[in-house]
């Protein structure tokens, strides 16, 4: 009986959690499968009227659809390489005895904390500015023509601001993974006389593959979200050249005041998502259970 | 002669520790710096020595009133991530103390809920708050980012609770505690840091949030995110004061972040690697 209790009362405490999730989870959704079939302009919205598939056709041929998506998945595979990559190699670095460690950690760690806007606009103003930046005054102290960062290469600008802001955060995972790498296999791979490279290969690569899964994993639903630094420095242009999914929808309903075009591509953009999550799941499982 | 080796090695790792970190660093340090020169020394080149003015701090409250938009981000990632701590509390605390077999499904699918894109359902929850009278509200927002917190909470709350050892408690029914006894001195304790830490993350994620923040307001629930987004478009000639704004707005919560490392891999890794 006494086990019966605890499971009702179990079931209220966590009702609250579920319920909410649940009810944020399916209203917002259905509500933007319900418009995405509808013809609904905020800018007339008296007429509206049942459009059948004409929203995701819409959608679908527009040019920048293609782009945008594109332009989606280069953001997060090119932030996932810097950063996994980078990553491995600071995290290596700071796994050496050091002099002031603490402080390097902290050095490093702070992008991480930094808020996407304030991040855009340092890189934008301060750093990439091809008139005033960091790196227009080296360009012009070797004597070559500063480079208009936003406006020859967009696309890579946004993903070196974003890789930035990763950075720390898969450095970090992938550092503390490593401290807890027992030093004595390390000692026994160096007595055996394994070089650094194959120590690496066959001992601490092996070790990181749960953090970097977990990484890889977490970036992942952070980045195919990009917004605020695509709205700060190239307001995705030019032309397309910037835009990704999210922000081709966001231009498209709070720009174009056009609901159901926007819940269309809300509703790719889920699917979309979803085949990227299930893709990570079935990859990372395996990982994960360990 | 091995001592020699290894000195000369933490030398140089030394060495390119600090560069690399310094480089990682230097976007920051550079704002701190701009933000106490003038606006001409802001545009003149590239310089470490600022004139030291504190006049952009001073310009940037008269002329912006900067204590508004920072007032609406402590309030409201204060309040949403306590909000997610009252209802997750319960919630973890069941799933952590008498799991079902259904317990594991439940947490992945609260995952899965992060996975949705924001953006996916942008239009109707701009459309709600329209017509509810909360767009640039900051109930609105508070509520907003609760939502999006909130299996993040559960997961991280769900990770430390469940390494409190449940034999404790039986121990401390063997010597007569009641329920209430049992909840204030035996788990309360044990709870506590797992509670902290994930206080102190969720104020970092909700303090940091930039899509919902920028989209559902524009003066009087803007927070810092919206504050700085705002100064996007005018290009130049305000860079001293942008970046002493932009320092006041990250320096908090940077601060807060140094302290909160070691929870932050734990948390944000949902406890798979410490």
């Amino acid at each position: 009986m006494a086990t019966q209790n605890t499971k009702t009362l179990a079931r209220l405490m966590m009702a609250p959690s579920v319920l909410l999730l649940l009810i944020w989870m399916i209203v917002p959704l259905a509500m933007t499968l319900w418009f995405s079939f509808q013809n609904y302009n905020l800018l007339n919205p008296a007429n509206v009227s049942f459009a059948g598939l004409f929203n995701y056709q819409f959608f679908y041929t527009d040019p920048a659809f293609f782009q945008s998506i594109w332009n989606t998945l280069a953001i997060v595979v090119g932030v996932l390489l810097i950063t996994v990559v980078g990553g491995i190699a600071i995290a290596l670095l700071l796994d050496q005895p050091i002099f002031g460690q603490g402080i390097v950690r902290i050095l490093v760690i702070s992008p991480f904390f930094v808020m996407p806007p304030v991040a855009a606009l340092i890189w934008k103003n301060m750093i990439m500015h091809p008139g005033y930046g960091v790196l227009a005054d080296i360009a012009k102290f070797f004597g070559f023509r500063p480079i208009d960062w936003f406006a020859q290469y967009p696309l890579f600008s946004i993903v070196v601001i974003v890789a930035w802001q990763w950075l720390p955060f898969a450095t970090l995972i992938l550092l503390t993974a490593l401290q807890s790498l027992d030093s004595e296999q390390k000692e026994a791979a160096e007595m055996d006389g394994a070089n650094f490279v194959n120590r690496f290969i066959y001992l601490t690569l092996p070790h990181l593959a749960r953090a970097i899964t977990v990484v890889i994993l977490i970036q992942t639903i952070f980045l195919l979200g990009v917004y605020a630094e695509i709205l700060v420095t190239t307001n995705g242009g030019p032309g397309y050249a910037s835009t990704n999914l999210a922000f081709l929808i966001y231009r498209t309903a709070l720009l174009g005041y056009d609901v159901g075009g926007a819940s269309a591509g809300g509703i790719i953009a889920v699917i979309l998502a979803n085949i990227v999550a299930i893709f990570l799941m079935r990859a990372v499982g395996r990982n994960l259970d360990r | 002669m091995a001592r020699a080796v290894t000195t000369r090695h933490k030398i140089t790792a030394t060495v390119f520790a600090w560069l690399v970190a310094l480089l990682i660093f230097f976007p920051i340090l550079y704002t701190l710096i701009t933000s106490i020169k003038t606006e001409p020394e802001a545009i003149a080149g590239f310089s470490l020595i600022p004139s030291g003015t504190f006049e952009n701090y001073i310009t940037v409250q008269t002329q912006r009133d900067y204590l508004k938009p920072f007032m609406n981000s402590v309030i409201i990632s204060v309040g949403s991530t306590i909000l997610a701590l009252i209802i997750a509390i319960p919630a973890a605390w069941a799933m952590a103390f008498s799991p079902t077999r259904r317990t594991k499904d439940i947490l992945m699918w609260m995952l899965s809920t992060k996975m949705m894109p924001a953006v996916a359902v942008l239009v109707p929850i701009y459309l709600m708050f329209r017509d509810f009278g909360l767009l640039d509200s900051r109930i609105g927002l508070t509520v907003m980012l609760m939502l999006i917190n909130l299996p993040i909470v559960v997961w991280m709350l769900y990770t430390y609770f469940r390494e409190i050892p449940g034999e404790i408690l039986e121990a401390a029914r063997m010597d007569g505690a009641g329920l209430w006894q049992e909840i204030v001195y035996v788990l309360t304790p044990m709870a506590v840091p797992g509670i902290a830490s994930t206080l102190l993350l969720n104020i970092i994620l909700a303090w940091n949030e930039s899509f919902w923040t920028i989209r559902l307001t524009t003066t009087n629930a803007a927070p810092l995110t919206a504050f700085i987004a705002s100064f996007s478009s005018p290009q130049g000639l305000f860079w001293a004061k942008l970046s002493a704004a932009s320092t006041m707005a990250i320096a908090p919560i940077l601060i807060l972040g140094w302290f909160s490392q070691k929870q932050l891999v734990r948390g944000l890794t949902f406890g798979a690697v410490k």
